[in-house]
């Protein structure tokens, strides 16, 4: 457990339950991130409005790296997947949390702070889907 | 023209949580999936930090259901269960555990500049444009 962070992913985590709360009390938006993306590429007849939020939340995760750079030095994102394997694993993600509604964040936070049984039961899948597939990854193949 | 200002910090208080929690670092997210090797915790604590807060802001959202603004909150329902949830979320956890990346780290590994995380927000884009357009339709 040497990789172990319990301070700062406590405190990171304050920080997405803080914005998930700014987004629902301010917009009435939920912050899951595979739907506000999906939403973007609704084209027919969609009102400004369906993007706008959308855009600006976005926006705000594609500039977060260089803000927090500019106060202390940005963490390295170390990955070992290969392009064809990152491809894969985008589609999966993509389709599977359309199909399933959700990611880590609709579902792994902002349903559970909601106690809702729907995202319980989709934490739970998700999860013992990345246990057993990252076992078979390093353990076994 | 407030809201709009909220929801871009919104976006920006997201991204430097999951850089400062380590979670946009796919080796990290993999430690914890890694339940047999050498487990990394972490993701579990940045699960209950951000539940932590999120509980309280969900509570007022839904006694209100209205925002700051008093503009009506639609939240989607808790308890529709269907195969759909089930095996999708499964899917979505094979991928994860593939690139250790999900949705939000992703897009915030796009904005420093991975070439990696490029390569898959668009596999991701595709993936979403085929479950919308293609297999809802043909279902």
């Amino acid at each position: 457990m040497e990789n172990f962070t319990p301070i700062q992913s406590l405190i990171g985590g304050l920080l997405i339950g803080l914005s998930a709360s700014i987004l629902i009390l301010s917009s009435g938006k939920v912050a899951g991130i595979s739907g506000i993306v999906a939403g973007l590429m609704q084209f027919k007849n969609t009102p400004k409005e369906h993007y706008l939020w959308r855009v600006l939340f976005i926006a705000g995760l594609l500039i977060s790296s260089a803000l927090y750079a500019l106060f202390t030095p940005l963490p390295v994102s170390e990955i070992s997947a290969s392009y064809s394997t990152l491809l894969i694993a985008g589609l999966l993600v993509g389709f599977g949390t359309r199909m399933g509604s959700g990611c880590t964040s609709g579902h792994g936070i902002c349903g559970l702070s909601r106690l809702s049984l729907r995202s319980l039961l989709a934490t739970i899948s998700f999860m013992l889907s990345g246990f057993v597939v990252t076992y078979v990854l390093i353990h076994v193949i | 023209m407030m809201k709009n200002m909220n929801t871009l910090i919104a976006g920006i208080i997201f991204g430097i949580g999951l850089i400062l929690s380590g979670m946009t670092n796919p080796s990290k997210v993999i430690g914890f999936l890694d339940i047999t090797g050498n487990w990394d915790p972490s993701l579990a604590f940045v699960m209950v930090g951000a539940i932590l807060v999120g509980f309280f802001g969900f509570r007022r959202a839904e006694k209100t259901n209205t925002t700051l603004f008093n503009e009506p909150i639609h939240l989607p329902g808790k308890s529709h269960i269907n195969k759909e949830l089930i095996i999708g979320s499964f899917l979505f956890g094979a991928g994860w555990a593939l690139a250790g990346f999900c949705p939000g780290p992703a897009i915030v590994a796009l904005g420093a500049g991975y070439k990696e995380a490029l390569i898959f927000v668009i596999a991701m884009l595709l993936g979403m444009l085929i479950h919308d357009n293609l297999y809802e339709k043909l279902k």
